[in-house]
């Protein structure tokens, strides 16, 4: 019989204890992400090298006029979007799997996606005929305003649904999710039919998701959110581990389960809807990213949260890279590259894990 | 310092399934919830943890339970569930972890110590979801072993354990090492309540009996005031026969004759 004494024993690292890989694995994380960013504002369509430029610019040095305007009034911002929207797509995944204790879950399958599509479809298909001054008012901001309500909207709907006397009950949330997200998907196919060739093809283009769009003014209403969204994450942290275990025994060890719910949701309503509205739809990103971390660190919410903005920001910068040059000058849809990459390589892990790992 | 549910009644969906329960323990003391399949125990021992809300009160060491927040009631007690579920890939390590994150001066040397208290020494690098049903169970008793370490509190008095059915999926022998390990802990001051299926292992080890028979009290006390051939045929409605002697204690036998 062992006693049960105070712990006396001297720190030891323990088996089974991955969260030094994990931190090791974040550093890493880091340093690629860092030179992603480099190498990815110096890659593009442009017919100029801008390697040198960057270089220049990071030894404090003058930039031509023409360079300078590629460098930071294009590529930039679209890089840090890219890294914004990467990161909130991934936090966002891995928020909802902790919180559904489920691998699969993603806001694209409870509805928050779509109902961002939706408000976005409907802001490219009726600004012809909203009032002028309306449009004015908000000018390109119409499509991403659009969007984040919908976001929004639908999360606060799918939330009313599935909560009762204060308890929400994720299994609900769930199948109302896919219930809602059926409905959206209707009406989103009926505002089409009413749309003509133009509008026809802004939504296409736009539900394909695309971070050609990006801009200084959009990633300064965008970023904050996402930002705020990114910090707050890793509070979830303990909470989200915790719930692995089931609510109730969640509650046993002392976590506020509504509390963590609440503030899961608003999370990734936040990151979910400021990152649809800047970007449309780029899919796999939630899913993949934080299951190969999982894969390679563990479960553990304190690093996959952190880990995951990481990878997905590293992630979403290479496929932009790629959707921008492989057919360049034309751009191919960073949706389109996120799927042909991340389908198959998702199939890949489920049939090499298969009778292995309990999904 | 005692566990005290006064007149407790509970209700799920349309079902009364407690109705107007009173039960106490002691700290220092095993307490072991028996009874037939539905009888309540189950639904006694959530009401105790403050996952249900029930009609009635309950007091832990003198607090109403209703008024203390879960981090406040996570100190005092740690509740082993009937099933145990874990979603993703955890290593035992980190299972058992989950125990005693948050809670102050608690460090992570307790987890080696806590698996070899529950019989798994050396089993932290082990993936949760590879093991065995018994295994699993083990380990979640060392997180909530881990949870509410000390069996007595310096400044807030003795902690508590709160197992449901604890022994469930275990062999004769791990039997053995849980009821020793729960017994060790209520012999150092801390507290111990159970849902136990196994009458005679029960009598070895529980001070304080309470049986449970459709969702009130039939009787409680201690072990050789409670298992009484009639009681207990009452409670299960079966014969039952009660034996004892001053080496092995009580044990229940089935009667079988015509």
């Amino acid at each position: 019989m062992v006693a049960l004494s105070p712990d006396l024993c001297p720190p030891q690292r323990i088996k089974g204890d991955r969260s030094q890989r994990a931190r090791r694995l974040g550093l890493a994380l880091a340093a690629l992400l860092a030179v992603m960013t480099v190498i990815s504002l110096g890659w593009g369509a442009s017919g100029t090298s801008l390697t040198q430029a960057i270089l220049d610019l990071l030894a404090g040095r003058e930039l031509a006029v023409q360079d300078r305007v590629v460098l930071m009034d294009i590529r930039l911002p679209r890089v840090l979007m890219g890294i914004f929207v990467g990161a909130s797509l991934a936090v966002s995944g891995a928020v909802m799997q902790g919180l559904f204790r489920n691998p699969l879950a993603d806001p694209g399958i409870v509805g928050i996606s779509s109902g961002a599509s939706l408000g976005a479809i409907l802001a490219i298909v009726l600004a012809s005929a909203l009032p002028g001054w309306l449009t004015g008012l908000f000018g390109w901001y119409l499509v991403p305003v659009g969007a984040f309500a919908g976001g929004w909207a639908t999360t606060i709907t799918l939330y009313r649904i599935a909560t009762r006397r204060g308890r929400t009950s994720v299994a609900t949330m769930l199948l109302a999710g896919i219930a809602l997200g059926a409905i959206i998907g209707a009406v989103s196919g009926l505002v089409i039919l009413r749309a003509d060739d133009r509008e026809l093809r802004d939504v296409t283009f736009w539900s394909l998701g695309s971070l050609a769009g990006a801009n200084w003014p959009k990633l300064l209403v965008a970023a904050p959110i996402m930002a705020l969204a990114m910090i707050h994450a890793p509070w979830l942290a303990r909470g989200l581990n915790a719930l692995a275990l089931g609510e109730a025994a969640a509650a046993h060890v002392g976590i506020r389960v509504q509390k963590v719910k609440n503030r899961a949701i608003l999370t990734v309503a936040a990151a979910t809807g400021a990152a649809v509205a800047v970007s449309g739809g780029i899919g796999f990103v939630g899913i993949v990213v934080p299951h190969l971390l999982r894969l390679a660190s563990g479960p553990d919410h304190r690093w996959l949260l952190v880990n995951s903005a990481l990878l997905g920001a590293v992630t979403l910068l290479i496929a932009d890279m790629i959707s921008r040059t492989v057919i360049a000058p034309a751009e191919l849809p960073i949706g389109i590259v996120t799927a042909i990459m991340g389908g198959p390589f998702f199939l890949w892990i489920l049939l090499r894990n298969r009778g292995v790992l309990d999904l | 310092m005692s566990l005290i549910a006064s007149d407790i009644s509970v209700s799920l969906g349309r079902k009364q399934v407690l109705h107007g329960v009173s039960v106490s323990a002691q700290a220092g003391e095993f307490t072991a919830i028996v009874g037939p399949n539905g009888s309540g125990k189950t639904t006694l021992m959530r009401s105790l943890t403050g996952e249900l809300a029930c009609r009635g009160r309950i007091t832990l060491n003198g607090r109403d339970i209703a008024r203390m927040p879960p981090e406040e009631l996570a100190r005092h007690r740690g509740v082993l569930p009937q099933a145990a579920e874990l979603s993703f890939p955890f290593t035992v390590a980190e299972v058992v972890r989950i125990g005693i994150e948050g809670q102050a001066g608690r460090t992570e040397a307790l987890i080696p110590q806590a698996l070899a208290a529950v019989g798994l020494p050396g089993f932290s690098g082990r993936l949760y979801q590879e093991l065995s049903g018994g295994e699993q169970q083990r380990v979640q008793l060392a997180r909530v072993l881990a949870q509410v370490w000390q069996p007595v509190d310096k400044e807030t008095g003795p902690r508590w354990l709160m197992l449901d059915e604890p022994v469930s999926s275990l062999d004769i022998a791990h039997q053995l090492t849980v009821m020793r390990l729960a017994a060790d802990y209520a012999r150092a001051g801390g507290g111990v309540i159970a849902v136990m299926h196994d009458l005679n292992l029960t009598a070895l080890f529980a001070q304080r009996l309470v049986l449970m028979c459709a969702g009130r009290v039939l009787a409680q006390g201690r072990p050789e005031e409670v298992l009484s051939d009639d009681t207990l045929s009452c409670a299960y409605g079966c014969r039952l026969r009660v034996n004892a002697t001053p080496e092995s204690g009580i044990w229940v036998l089935p009667h079988l004759a015509a």
